[in-house]
């Protein structure tokens, strides 16, 4: 069986882009992620995977600092971001700034109930993007960059909620899009969608591997594999081997990655 | 035991069935006559109102000020009254109440004293009007010197309504789905952008249905406005607030002393005279209506605004 299928006319990086040092994240008292150590290299696709509750959305949600939303999360170690090996987790970077580095893609597409244009515009207009020449140059941008250009380009004005589930996640990646970021992170992009939908986001990802560094979460072990340069295998909130994606999956170092990948556990 | 296709065993499913459904049937009839003694006590109150004020409903009713007259009285002076201080009370309660709302769920550490304060908020809701009046005459009236007005009615009203406001607006607010406020942000947006920009504009339907019905409930309160000193009979307008010299506008209006509908009612049904207890039966009619009618604005903005929300 080959579950593996090389990525093809994609070359290997090794520029770091972060670098992830003895990571340890807690929900109040409860301790989700354990002495986590990781790279991530520029413009290649990093998966995450593992069981569900392994830990993998909680560590994605760490590069966007999503867990200060709410009360009683708090983060030990560092993620260093390159090029300016600033540590993105300290109490002193604000946590807006990293959004505004780090864009997130998630689970359940959710476009805001806004038009087409807007949603894919917002991410520049709280950047103070008003002139509208620009706007409409960077929306097209993004939408083309995200696929969808051709299917809305005469219907800019309509509600995004017209879109069909597929359409709206793409709708939301070209919202990530549009502000240039340098990491972005996609949570079970596709687990809401249906397989023809799917296959246009995963083929979406292989296109934006050259453009930008992505870091996604599955729990598609076939995704991973089709999508990715380098993956991350994780169970009970430890990183239980990480290496390039071909390695991985052909011959996993570790037994307990080797269990999980070949269907014996998980 | 016998199989479960045995006809005996079949025979005592559909006696235990037949069981069973009599109480549906029972429940069924009970709910019918609880909502049927509560519609036909509204439609036998409703009608008789129709029945005995329908004659008074001219133009005219609109347009005259009360008078000694039972036929030349009318309800002038009372609906302007009721229009003004409503305006008063939307104008006050409106910005209290979502702000309030807003910090509540937005801004608010999640801890006693936050959670001290939204008991309160809901209790006050359940305090008797009176008690509004009554702090009403002490803090505006005396206190800050606003007298018997129509701005000191109108604050009183919006007390009274803030605990409606405050709680619809957090509803309206609690329904966002998170990934929407994960959604922005995740762009990078602050808590205010976020606010201003997605919280307010997709709970403006339900704050507007919370604005409405509290208006509603206030539009019918007389208790507090007595308390406060609304006078019984008022047979002249407070000054247009546009005025056709500059600066156009004028706020004398506030200051003026002012009647409102259901006090022009509760005037008329303790006057002995037949006549002009089809006068009140008339006031109550209009009172009636434009509830009904501002519930029907809050239901139709409801529909309105979520049209292209749907989560």
């Amino acid at each position: 069986m080959q579950i593996f299928k090389p990525a093809s006319g994609h070359t290997h990086s090794t520029v770091q882009k972060s670098v992830v040092n003895k990571l340890n994240f807690y929900y109040g008292g409860y301790q989700a992620l354990k002495n986590i150590d990781m790279m991530v290299y520029e413009k290649q696709v990093t998966a995450l995977i593992g069981p569900s509750g392994c830990g993998k959305s909680t560590f994605l949600r760490c590069f966007n600092r999503m867990h200060d939303l709410y009360p009683r999360n708090h983060y030990e170690g560092e993620i260093i971001l390159h090029p300016d090996n600033a540590n993105i987790l300290s109490p002193e970077v604000d946590p807006i700034e990293v959004r505004m580095r780090i864009s997130m893609v998630f689970q359940k597409p959710n476009p805001f109930p806004k038009s087409i244009f807007e949603n894919v515009a917002y991410g520049l207009r709280i950047r103070g993007v008003k002139r509208r020449s620009i706007l409409e140059e960077r929306v097209e941008n993004a939408l083309r960059n995200a696929a969808l250009w051709e299917e809305v380009k005469d219907r800019l004005g309509d509600l995004a909620f017209n879109l069909s589930g597929g359409q709206q996640q793409r709708l939301c990646i070209a919202r990530a899009l549009a502000t240039d970021p340098e990491i972005l992170l996609f949570d079970e992009p596709t687990s809401a969608l249906d397989p023809i939908a799917t296959a246009s986001i995963e083929e979406l990802i292989s296109d934006l591997r050259n453009k930008v560094t992505i870091l996604i979460v599955t729990h598609n072990m076939q995704q991973a594999a089709r999508v990715s340069d380098y993956t991350a295998y994780m169970y009970m909130g430890e990183l239980i081997e990480f290496g390039a994606t071909d390695t991985i999956f052909i011959k996993p170092k570790n037994k307990q990655t080797e269990d999980y990948i070949t269907g014996r556990f998980g | 035991m016998l199989p479960m296709n045995h006809p005996d065993n079949l025979n005592e499913i559909r006696t235990i069935i037949a069981y069973h459904k009599r109480w549906d049937l029972l429940a069924l009839v009970a709910g019918v006559t609880a909502l049927m003694i509560a519609i036909l006590t509204f439609i036998a109150l409703f009608g008789s109102m129709v029945i005995d004020g329908m004659p008074r409903l001219t133009w005219e009713f609109f347009t005259s000020f009360p008078s000694r007259k039972p036929e030349a009285a009318g309800i002038l002076s009372a609906w302007v009254g009721t229009t003004l201080i409503m305006l008063v009370t939307a104008a006050a309660a409106v910005p209290l109440g979502v702000a309030a709302g807003v910090y509540l769920e937005e801004y608010a550490p999640k801890n006693l004293i936050t959670e001290i304060i939204e008991i309160n908020v809901t209790n006050l809701a359940g305090v008797p009007s009176i008690i509004y009046g009554l702090l009403a005459l002490g803090l505006f009236v005396y206190q800050l010197g606003l007298g018997q007005s129509i701005l000191s009615a109108g604050l009183t009203l919006a007390l009274l309504i803030l605990p409606i406001v405050i709680v619809a607006t957090r509803e309206a607010i609690r329904s966002i789905p998170v990934s929407i406020r994960e959604g922005a942000y995740a762009l990078g947006a602050t808590k205010w952008q976020t606010v201003s920009d997605h919280v307010l504009p997709y709970s403006a339907a339900g704050i507007l249905t919370g604005v409405i019905i509290g208006l509603a409930r206030a539009i019918g309160e007389t208790a507090p406005i007595i308390t406060i000193g609304a006078l019984t009979f008022i047979a002249f307008l407070p000054p247009s607030p546009i005025q056709d010299q500059f600066p156009f506008v004028s706020f004398q209006w506030l200051m003026e002393p002012f009647t409102v509908m259901p006090i022009q009612m509760f005037n008329w049904i303790s006057r002995p005279q037949e006549a002009f207890q089809h006068n009140a039966a008339a006031a109550g009619l209009v009172l009636v209506v434009m509830t009904l009618l501002m519930n029907g604005l809050a239901i139709y903005l409801r529909y309105r605004l979520r049209k292209n929300i749907k989560w």
